[in-house]
């Protein structure tokens, strides 16, 4: 690991001067961003540790929703009583990733904060634009099995690793951010990542020095609420697809309501005009999967992502 | 020429920072380069040698911990990020001559072969038990209301972060039943 310096402030606005020195990373869990020091694919100079900011209550909003604080932890997440029952499919989401430890230690905003696991990536050996912009991408033509098949670029054709975000998705999650000089703002989750283009090494809407206060989720969205996750191992595994659905039946037939794709793209991947329109999964995956280009070792994700779906609202049916 | 280099070298370094937390129930207080992982910490400033460190990535869950009584993968956290922890390791669970019982478990069950991720396990497995008891759900949980059942297809997805190459997994699992259905 390189040097750096680390700090610890108490307030969240101490936490955003800090984070204007040269070099300074936010910390939260740190079980991505110690991963990616280790191997120096991160290299802060200054550590600013979050531990102590508060930010971890999940509380209603004036509108019924709920608002999460950034420092929830994943596990804390999923096991709320309010979560539970009213926002099932995060807590399904939150489950089916990660292990128990590092679920009590991730937290709401690191989740959505982490990096691709492409294996490119985190090889330093190999050129790659998102860890060095303009070095080539080493993906495309290598080994890219469980990489993205929509909204790739000429750049990049890494994967967006996180469940929870899937969810965040389907439940249209609204991103809270203050910034410098206490200006604050929020950002909806459809555009909080960022598909790759020729600048892949951007990744959010967070422009520097910003900070994640909370997740706010909507009014509870009611239907029946999945998350379906194949992977190539039965538990602690990304994603090969994933998907988060809520839905309701409307004369014993189910009617998609809200769906978005994990395992697909560099971010949670939803197409609206797929949704509350055909009743046959074909012709809904058909919307969803329009565009793709997958490669060779990808191939497999379309019918994959298409019998998942169809698996799904069988099981609601 | 040397000293000098020595001395340049020195200025890169970081300035150790005081970090203070409680192993054991014992307290204690170190000044720590901010790169050392309480894993490190652990084993190389405090001499507990028992917590492991195997991948180093949270892979392996060699290094578990029990941090506040939460498990947390000791390489992926920061010593410092621990100012004010109560941490717990294997050495705070039994000795040789007063075992844990669910040390006793993992013996009475030959819940390990080379050992060198059972104190890892041991403490996830402590773990897993109470996050069972607190209805915190997990990937094989049925539905989202009430108890959870005490099913060898819950507690294996639990352990799902702690691996053993030895591949004692039956008998971990059956370790963990026997002390579970005791009633400890």
């Amino acid at each position: 690991m390189k040097p750096f310096s680390y700090e610890r402030p108490g307030t969240t606005a101490e936490a955003i001067d800090a984070a204007a020195r040269p070099g300074a990373r936010f910390i939260a869990g740190g079980t991505n961003l110690l991963d990616l020091m280790k191997l120096d694919i991160e290299t802060p100079a200054h550590i600013v540790d979050l531990n102590r900011l508060g930010l971890d209550r999940i509380e209603a909003t004036e509108d019924g929703g709920l608002r999460v604080g950034a420092l929830v932890r994943n596990a804390d997440l999923a096991a709320d009583a309010r979560i539970r029952r009213d926002y099932p499919v995060l807590t399904r989401a939150l489950v089916s990733g990660a292990s128990g430890q590092l679920r009590n230690k991730a937290t709401t905003a690191g989740n959505l904060m982490q990096r691709t696991r492409c294996s490119y990536f985190y090889n330093t050996d190999m050129a790659c634009n998102k860890r060095q912009p303009g070095s080539g991408c080493s993906a495309i033509g290598g080994l890219s099995h469980n990489l993205a098949v929509l909204g790739t670029s000429d750049a990049c054709i890494a994967t967006h690793p996180s469940d929870m975000c899937v969810a965040l998705r389907a439940l249209d999650a609204v991103v809270e951010v203050a910034g410098a000089g206490g200006v604050t703002r929020s950002v909806p989750i459809a555009d909080f990542h960022l598909l790759p283009g020729d600048t892949p090494h951007i990744e959010t809407a967070l422009k520097p020095g910003e900070l994640i206060t909370a997740i706010v989720l909507p009014p509870p969205l009611g239907g029946t609420q999945l998350y379906r996750k194949v992977r190539d191992r039965a538990s602690y595994a990304f994603a090969n697809v994933s998907l988060a659905l809520v839905a309701r039946l409307e004369a014993g037939a189910p009617v998609v309501d809200r769906l978005a794709f994990g395992g697909l793209a560099l971010k949670p991947w939803r197409v609206e005009a797929a949704e509350r329109g055909p009743r046959d999964p074909d012709a809904i995956a058909d919307i969803v999967l329009a565009d793709a280009t997958p490669t060779d070792d990808t191939a497999y994700k379309l019918p994959l992502a298409r019998r998942m779906l169809a698996a799904a609202l069988e099981q609601l049916a | 020429m040397a000293n000098q280099l020595d001395l340049e070298h020195e200025q890169e370094l970081p300035q150790p920072v005081p970090v203070g937390f409680t192993i054991n129930g014992t307290a204690v207080s170190l000044e720590l380069d901010p790169r050392v992982t309480l894993a490190s910490a652990l084993r190389e400033h405090l001499g507990l040698t028992g917590t492991k460190i195997g991948c180093e990535q949270g892979q392996c869950g060699a290094c578990t911990v029990l941090v506040n009584g939460r498990r947390i993968n000791s390489c992926l956290s920061l010593a410092l990020m621990h100012d004010g922890d109560a941490i717990t390791t294997i050495e705070g669970l039994g000795t040789p001559e007063l075992m844990h019982p669910m040390q006793q478990a993992f013996i009475d069950h030959d819940g390990f072969q080379c050992g060198y991720c059972t104190p890892g396990q041991i403490l996830s497995s402590l773990a897993v038990l109470e996050e069972i008891k607190a209805g915190i759900p997990s990937h094989v949980t049925g539905s989202l209301e009430g108890p959870i059942p005490l099913s060898d297809e819950e507690i294996r997805e639990r352990m799902a972060g702690n691996l053993c190459r030895c591949a004692a997994y039956p008998n971990i699992i059956a370790a963990i039943r026997d002390y579970a259905e005791a009633g400890q």
